[in-house]
C-alpha cells in the first residue's frame, strides 16, 4: 500500500511544520491514569487511513520503551497509547518520523456516547419485537382463527410491552417535553398514535376481537428509530472528527515562580501578575506584556494580518498568538477567562442571530401536520358516532386513521436525506455539525470570506525564486531550515536534496534573522537593514530597507519577495459560487493593499479591509438586515463572532478551536472547492427533502380517505406504511448518484490531511 | 395447536438469544471501530485479541 508512504514533498512539508509538537508536560496533562502506574494518552492522527498505517503506527509505537501497547482507531482517526513510568515516551516524535502528524485533544473522562448506545439498544429491542410480532401477525392474516388468533394476539401484546417501554420511551419523553413547553414536534403524533394503537389492540384482544395493530405500533417505532440513530451517528461522527483536530489554544504554560522554580500550570490556573516562559513555537495562553526577549509573532489567527509582527520588551501580546522565533518571558495581564479569546466568545454569543430563530423544516411541517391529523381523527370519530351511534366502531376507525397517518414516512423524510448528504460530504472531507446547517446553507445568497487563512493559506510563498541565483537560493534554504519563521519555511522548501551546505555555527536573532559562519565568511538571512544594506550591484535595490535578503559579509547576494499563497482552487471555488448565483465578498483585518491584491487575483469585487472583529459582525448584520442570507467562511479568532452572526458558517480545519466550534461545516482538505460542493449538496438535499415531504403527503391523501371510510385492516396498514417508508428511503438514496457525478467532474482533490503539500495556485 | 406450545417459546428464545448476543457485542466495544476492523484483516501478524 504505497499510498501510505509519504512522498518526498510530504515529508518536507512535515519537517517544516514541526513547530507545534506538544511538550511532554502538555502530554502529561492530557493523559489519564489507568491505575497500577499505567497511563493512557489519546492522540488524534488525522492522516491514518488504511491497514498499512495501522500496522506501521502500532508496531513502531510498541517498540518504544515504557510503551505497553498502542491501538489505532481508524473510524475516529485516533491512537490510544498505554504507557508506564514517569517519563512520557517520545511517541509524538516517533509518529512524526513515520510521517504522521499527531495532536493532543482534550481528554474525555470516559465520556462514551450514552445517547448513541441507548438508541442502538432501542433499535435492537424494537427490531426483535417487530420481527417476532410480524411473524405472528402474518399467521393471523393468513387465516388463524378463534383460540389460535387470541393466543397469537396475547403473545404479540406481551412482546410489544418491553419494546414500547424501552424503545418507545425515547419518543414519549421527547413528545412530553415538547408539549410541556407548549410546542409541537414530530414525536407528538408518533407517541399518540403508537400508544393509542396499543391500547385499542389490547382491548380488542381481551374481547376476542379480529383486528389488533401490535405489529403496526412496534414496526413504526423500529423504522423511526433507525432514522433517528443514523441521524445521530452522522452528527456524532462530525463532532468527533472536528474535536480531534489539532488544538490551537494553549493548554497550559510554564510559570516562573518568584523563587525561580518552574511549574507547568493549566491555562485556567494562570493569574494576572504571573511570569510565563513562552518558548519558540508555542502559543501565548493569556493576554500579557513582554518582559524579556524579542521574537516574531504570528498573529494571523488573531488579527488576520499575514505578515509576522516583530515584538520587543514592553509590548502587549494577545492570547492565541503564535510565538515563532525567540523565547519570551511575559507577565500575564489577564486571566484566561478575561483574555482576547474569551472576549471573542462573548462577542460571538452577543451576535448569535440567524440561527436561534431558524426552525427546521421537519419542525415546521410537524407543527402543521400534527393538529391536522388529530383533528381528522376526531372528526372521523364524531362522524361515525353520528352515523352509526356505535362508539366502539367509531373509536376503532378513528384510531385506524391515527395509525395510518402516523408520520413514519414524514419522520424518515428529512433525516434520511440528511444522513446520505452528510455521508457524501464526509467522504469529501467536509464535516457537518447538524442537519439544520444543510437546510440553512441551501438558502444563502451571499458568501463572505475572510482573507488570511481562508482564501489564502496564511503562509507566505516565495514568488521570485526564478530570478534568484540557484546556488544562493540553496544556501539560503539551508540557512532557513534552522528557523520556524514563516518566511524561512517558505525559503527552506527550495533546499536541494543532498546538497547540505556546511555551516560552522548558526544562530537565530529573533526579530532579525539567521546568522551563520562558514570558512571565514559570515552569511546572514533576514531583514535588509540588519543583514546588510549594500547590494553587490550598488544602490539599495527596489525594496528599499524592507524585504528579506541573503548577505555574505554584509553584501546582499539575493533578495526575496513573498506573497501569501492562495488556497488551492480558491479561484475555481469563487467562480463556481458566482455561477450558483451567490454574490461573493471579502472581509479582512489585513491592510487594504494586501486585500486588493488577493481580491484582484480571485475576481472578488467587494472587499472591506482593516476590519476589527466587531466590524465583521456589523457588516454581516447589515447584509442580513437588507434581507440577505449570509454564509461566512473564516478561520481566525477574529472571525469567530462573524461565524456566529452569519446565517450559516464554514471553517477550514486549520481554524482556531473556537472558530471551528462556532462553524456549522468544517472542511479538512486544503481545497476551497469544499465550499461550492457543500452548497451544491445542500441544495440537492433540500430539493430531495421537499420531494420526500410531498411523497408523504400524497401517501396520506390516498390512505386517509380509505381509513376514514373504515376499510383499513392491520394488513392494509402494514403494507401502506412500509411502502411509503421504502419510497422515501429510495428517493433519499438518489442523492448518492447526484453527488458521485459531481465529484467525478471536479479536479482531483489534494491528499486528505490538513497540511497536504502546498500547491502553488 | 399443540406444536405451537413449544414452537413459539423456542422461536422467542432464539430471537432473544440473538438480541442478547448483539447487546453483549455492543457493550464490549466491538462496534467502536468498524472501519478499522474492516482494514485490520489485511494486517498480517500473529496478534492476540486485545481491546
Amino acid at each position: 500500500m504505497s499510498c501510505c508512504a509519504p512522498g518526498a514533498e510530504m515529508a518536507l512539508e512535515l519537517e517544516n511544520s514541526i513547530s507545534v509538537l506538544p511538550s511532554s508536560q502538555e502530554i502529561r496533562l492530557a493523559s489519564r491514569s489507568l491505575g497500577g502506574g499505567l497511563n493512557q494518552t489519546d492522540l488524534s492522527v488525522p492522516m491514518v487511513h488504511c491497514a498499512a498505517c495501522i500496522q506501521t503506527i502500532e508496531t513502531a509505537l510498541a517498540k518504544l520503551d515504557d510503551v505497553e501497547g498502542a491501538r489505532v482507531n481508524l473510524s475516529t482517526k485516533r491512537v490510544a497509547i498505554r504507557w508506564r513510568g514517569d517519563q512520557v515516551p517520545p511517541f509524538v516524535a516517533a509518529l512524526g518520523r513515520l510521517g504522521y502528524e499527531a495532536h493532543l485533544f482534550a481528554p474525555e473522562v470516559d465520556e462514551k456516547d450514552k445517547t448513541l448506545a441507548e438508541l442502538i439498544r432501542a433499535v435492537a429491542v424494537a427490531g426483535f419485537a417487530a420481527g417476532n410480532i410480524m411473524l405472528l401477525s402474518v399467521s393471523v392474516w393468513s387465516g388463524a382463527e378463534g383460540a389460535t388468533r387470541d393466543l397469537f394476539h396475547w403473545v404479540s401484546a406481551l412482546i410489544a410491552i418491553p419494546a414500547l417501554a424501552f424503545a418507545g420511551g425515547i419518543f414519549f419523553r421527547s413528545a412530553w417535553n415538547a408539549l410541556r413547553h407548549g410546542r409541537m414536534n414530530m414525536d407528538v403524533p408518533i407517541a399518540v398514535g403508537v400508544s393509542l394503537a396499543y391500547a385499542m389492540s389490547l382491548y380488542e384482544t381481551i374481547n376476542h376481537g379480529e383486528h389488533a395493530y401490535f405489529d403496526a405500533s412496534v414496526s413504526l417505532l423500529f423504522f423511526l428509530l433507525i432514522g433517528r440513530t443514523l441521524d445521530h451517528v452522522m452528527r456524532e461522527r462530525a463532532r468527533t472528527a472536528v474535536k480531534s483536530l489539532s488544538q490551537l489554544a494553549a493548554r497550559g504554560a510554564m510559570v516562573l515562580r518568584r523563587d525561580g522554580a518552574r511549574d507547568y500550570l493549566p491555562v485556567g490556573e494562570i493569574a494576572p501578575g504571573m511570569q510565563l516562559l513562552i518558548a519558540a513555537g508555542e502559543r501565548i495562553p493569556v493576554d500579557g506584556q513582554i518582559i524579556q526577549g524579542a521574537s516574531d509573532l504570528d498573529c494571523s489567527l488573531v488579527s488576520g494580518e499575514s505578515t509576522p509582527r516583530n515584538v520587543a520588551p514592553g509590548e502587549a501580546v494577545q492570547a492565541g498568538v503564535l510565538n515563532l522565533t525567540g523565547s519570551l518571558t511575559i507577565e500575564a495581564t489577564a486571566a484566561a477567562k478575561d483574555s482576547f479569546l474569551a472576549e471573542m466568545v462573548r462577542l460571538m454569543e452577543a451576535a448569535e442571530g440567524g440561527r436561534a430563530h431558524y426552525r427546521r423544516i421537519a419542525d415546521r411541517v410537524s407543527a402543521l401536520y400534527a393538529p391536522v391529523v388529530h383533528l381528522t381523527a376526531f372528526v372521523t370519530f364524531l362522524g361515525w358516532m353520528a352515523a352509526t351511534g356505535d362508539w366502539h366502531r367509531a373509536m376503532t376507525i378513528a384510531i385506524a386513521v391515527l395509525i395510518i397517518t402516523c408520520p413514519c414516512a414524514l419522520g424518515l423524510a428529512v433525516p434520511i436525506v440528511q444522513v446520505v448528504a452528510a455521508r457524501r460530504l464526509f467522504e469529501n472531507g467536509i464535516m457537518v455539525k447538524d442537519g439544520s446547517a444543510m437546510e440553512r446553507l441551501a438558502t444563502i445568497d451571499t458568501a463572505v470570506f475572510d482573507k488570511t487563512g481562508t482564501l489564502t493559506l496564511g503562509q507566505p510563498r516565495l514568488v521570485n525564486s526564478g530570478s534568484i541565483d540557484p546556488v544562493m537560493l540553496a544556501i539560503a534554504a539551508d540557512l532557513a531550515a534552522h528557523s520556524r519563521h514563516p518566511f524561512s519555511k517558505a525559503i527552506a522548501g527550495f533546499a536541494t536534496p543532498g546538497g547540505q551546505h556546511k555551516f560552522d555555527a548558526v544562530t537565530e536573532h529573533p526579530g532579525f534573522g539567521i546568522e551563520a559562519t562558514d570558512a571565514g565568511s559570515t552569511w546572514r538571512l533576514g531583514r535588509r537593514g540588519w543583514a546588510g544594506s549594500k547590494a553587490r550591484t550598488g544602490g539599495e535595490g527596489k525594496h528599499g530597507y524592507g524585504g528579506t535578503v541573503l548577505t555574505k559579509n554584509g553584501m546582499i547576494v539575493a533578495s526575496f519577495a513573498f506573497q501569501d499563497a492562495l488556497r488551492a482552487d480558491a479561484c475555481a471555488a469563487i467562480d463556481q459560487l458566482k455561477h450558483a448565483g451567490i454574490s461573493v465578498e471579502m472581509l479582512s483585518g489585513d491592510t487594504a493593499a494586501a486585500c486588493a491584491e488577493v481580491a484582484k487575483g480571485l475576481g472578488v469585487d467587494d472587499f472591506v479591509p482593516c476590519l476589527l472583529p466587531s466590524g465583521k459582525v456589523e457588516r454581516i448584520e447589515t447584509l442580513a438586515k437588507d434581507g440577505h442570507k449570509v454564509l461566512m467562511v473564516g478561520d481566525g479568532l477574529n472571525d469567530t463572532p462573524a461565524l456566529g452572526a452569519a446565517h450559516v458558517s464554514i471553517a477550514p480545519a486549520t481554524a482556531a478551536d473556537i472558530g471551528r466550534n462556532a462553524a456549522d461545516f468544517v472542511f479538512l482538505r486544503e481545497s476551497l472547492l469544499a465550499v461550492p460542493l457543500a452548497l451544491e449538496v445542500s441544495r440537492k438535499a433540500g430539493r430531495l427533502i421537499r420531494q420526500n415531504i410531498a411523497i408523504a403527503i400524497v401517501y396520506n391523501t390516498i390512505a386517509v380517505p380509505i381509513a376514514i371510510l373504515g376499510h383499513v385492516t392491520p394488513l392494509v396498514a402494514a403494507i401502506a406504511m412500509s411502502a411509503s417508508s421504502l419510497l422515501v428511503i429510495g428517493n433519499a438514496l438518489r442523492l448518492q448518484g447526484f453527488v458521485l457525478a459531481e465529484v467525478r467532474g471536479a479536479p482531483p482533490a489534494t491528499r486528505s490531511g490538513i497540511r497536504a503539500s502546498v500547491q502553488p495556485s | 395447536m399443540t406444536t405451537l406450545v413449544y414452537l413459539i417459546p423456542a422461536a422467542l428464545f432464539l430471537g432473544a438469544l440473538g438480541l442478547s448476543g448483539f447487546l453483549w457485542a455492543l457493550r464490549s466495544g466491538q462496534y467502536e471501530d468498524l472501519h478499522g476492523a474492516a482494514e485490520r484483516i489485511l494486517v498480517d501478524r500473529d496478534d492476540k485479541p486485545e481491546r
